[in-house]
């Protein structure tokens, strides 16, 4: 049954409540109480479901993606990369974060009232989703906590300690990723107009709170780290294509619940942003496959994912706010972009960004920001006061701008002062000797394949 | 007794192996290598970085045969694997001291 029906079955339940006598008015009251626990069954079922797509993103999508693409000897040193941060940031996230993000607090920062989920339970928080337990909400956000510090992990990839990625990363997203979510998802967040902020920036799954600050932070640590022994004169070939290439499926899959998952109840505001994040993934993969058969005469089955992932990094600042071929337009743009980035502009500037988290997340994050000021429109979100360029307010493009601006700025300072913090208690980066042998036997004393016997 | 020793195309290896068995030849070997000859290598493209890789995979088969049939298995095998083109491989033939059957102790061409 369709919200709409929930609604005039509401409507028409309490408008008959104030003229109704004793008896009818109980029963009324029942019918309101049914109709409200089926919308939020439903409701609930969804997100409960985006919740374990999103996380099903990080592990095995990410890991996956990220250990195909480095050499046999980093195979398992770079899955727990992205394990690790399923575990540690969960906790963090019980403990504080999601207060820091959620909680009532400063434009800047949430407040404490949610310290150790505190008053976090099965009623809904009628601020951010009025149809689900307020727990929901709670393990739904905390995914994106995970996913976003992991991503940033294929830009240092194959050379960097693993207690110094995960102190790197837990003081990260707290310089980072909380400030960020606050600013643009909190209430009173200086970013969010919906709820009492200053500025409307558009960013209905995290374009500019996961892919704008990660993507950036990881060109920081790619240039602070310095390249991997050897680049770019040595080989680095990918050790098994077929591993990322299961992983972005699994990424692409799992998007569903990142994006549609945003609209936080089981609504046709969800199957939209399902619809264009869809479209966007196989628009992408489309983009990169052209421009590498122009430039290269081939396709190649490394770009034809990699475009997919740049896709759908892209359209998700506007999944919720953008027609089906608006989507299309963005993937596009976005897989020739992320291919020139990754290609042309890489190689000029010999930075050893081993994974290309900056040319396909960061880029991808940016011009999918600005993207969305261009095609969001109330025709598909009419919960947003005005729409972008396209329902003739071109000024929300600069709105984008201001507040990508804001997230790279954060994103660079932050990761700059979590690098130096690390530092000053362990040594960041591999000696020459632990980076030969690979990090599965220098950091964790196993490997991945042990074929004999 | 002589070692034979091919290196062939991974593809090719149905073929050695069938005309070895209709032949008579029963004991056969084989390894996963790389290596190269005069073919050299080939050129691979990752998100547009390109690398030359130097050597290719090839699989090498072993069969101990006696000396008398060593003209009549290396012609076999060359006609089974051979595909007229450049990096279709090598055949080494090699003198052997003796071999021994561990089950029965059994020494020589009759170990075979």
């Amino acid at each position: 049954m369709s919200n709409r029906v929930f609604v005039g079955l509401l409507l028409f339940a309490s408008s008959a409540l104030a003229q109704a006598p004793q008896g009818d008015r109980v029963e009324l009251r029942a019918l309101q109480a049914a109709v409200t626990a089926s919308q939020s069954a439903g409701d609930n079922a969804w997100m409960l479901v985006s919740s374990a797509l999103v996380l099903m993103m990080t592990g095995p999508g990410l890991a996956l993606f990220y250990c195909g693409l480095v050499r046999k000897r980093n195979v398992l040193g770079t899955m727990m990369q992205s394990f690790s941060m399923m575990a540690v940031i969960t906790l963090i996230w019980g403990v504080c974060g999601y207060s820091l993000v959620f909680a009532k607090g400063n434009p800047f920062i949430g407040g404490l009232d949610y310290l150790f989920l505190r008053g976090v339970g099965a009623d809904p928080n009628p601020l951010y989703a009025p149809t689900i337990p307020h727990q929901t909400f709670m393990i739904y956000q905390l995914m994106f906590a995970v996913i976003t510090p992991a991503l940033i992990t294929g830009a240092f990839a194959e050379r960097v300690h693993f207690k110094a990625m995960v102190m790197f990363s837990v003081l990260w997203t707290f310089f980072v990723y909380f400030p960020t979510a606050h600013m643009v998802w909190g209430t009173g967040g200086f970013l969010n107009d919906y709820l009492g902020g200053q500025y409307r920036v558009f960013d209905f799954a995290g374009g500019t709170v996961v892919h704008i600050t990660s993507g950036f932070s990881a060109l920081v640590t790619a240039l602070y780290i310095g390249k991997r022994a050897g680049y770019p004169h040595e080989k680095f070939v990918p050790h098994n294509l077929v591993l990322a290439f299961v992983g972005a499926c699994l990424l692409w899959v799992g998007w569903f619940g990142f994006n549609a998952g945003s609209a936080l109840a089981a609504s046709a505001l969800a199957t939209s942003a399902f619809v264009a994040t869809h479209f966007a993934a196989a628009a992408g993969a489309v983009g990169w496959m052209a421009a590498e058969r122009v430039r290269k005469g081939q396709a190649s089955a490394l770009g034809a994912i990699s475009g997919a992932v740049a896709g759908l990094a892209t359209v998700t600042q506007g999944a919720g706010f953008v027609q089906p071929f608006s989507a299309v337009i963005i993937g596009l743009i976005a897989g020739a972009t992320c291919y020139f980035m990754v290609t042309t502009v890489k190689e000029r500037f010999r930075y050893d960004d081993s994974l290309d988290v900056f040319g396909v997340h960061g880029v991808g994050g940016f011009v999918g920001c600005l993207l969305t000021g261009v095609f969001a429109t109330r025709a598909v979100n009419s919960a947003i006061k005005v729409g972008g360029w396209i329902d003739g307010n071109p000024a929300q493009v600069l709105h984008q701008l201001f507040g990508a601006g804001i997230g790279i700025a954060l994103g660079v300072v932050g990761t700059l002062a979590a690098l130096k913090i690390t530092e000053l208690v362990t040594p960041v980066r591999m000696n020459e000797g632990e980076e030969a042998t690979g990090m599965d036997l220098s950091l964790h004393g196993e490997e991945g394949y042990n074929f004999e016997g | 007794m002589v070692k034979i020793e091919a290196f062939i195309q991974p593809s090719k290896l149905e073929a050695a192996r069938e005309v070895l068995q209709s032949i008579g030849i029963d004991g056969l070997t084989v390894s996963e290598v790389r290596g190269h000859g005069r073919q050299k290598g080939h050129r691979e493209v990752y998100r547009g970085r390109e690398y030359d890789v130097d050597f290719i995979h090839k699989l090498k088969l072993e069969t101990v045969v006696p000396t008398a049939r060593k003209d009549e298995v290396v012609a076999a095998l060359v006609e089974a694997v051979r595909t007229g083109a450049i990096g279709d491989g090598k055949i080494f033939v090699s003198a052997v001291v003796d071999a021994v059957r561990i089950r029965d102790d059994a020494r020589g061409e009759s170990a075979l």
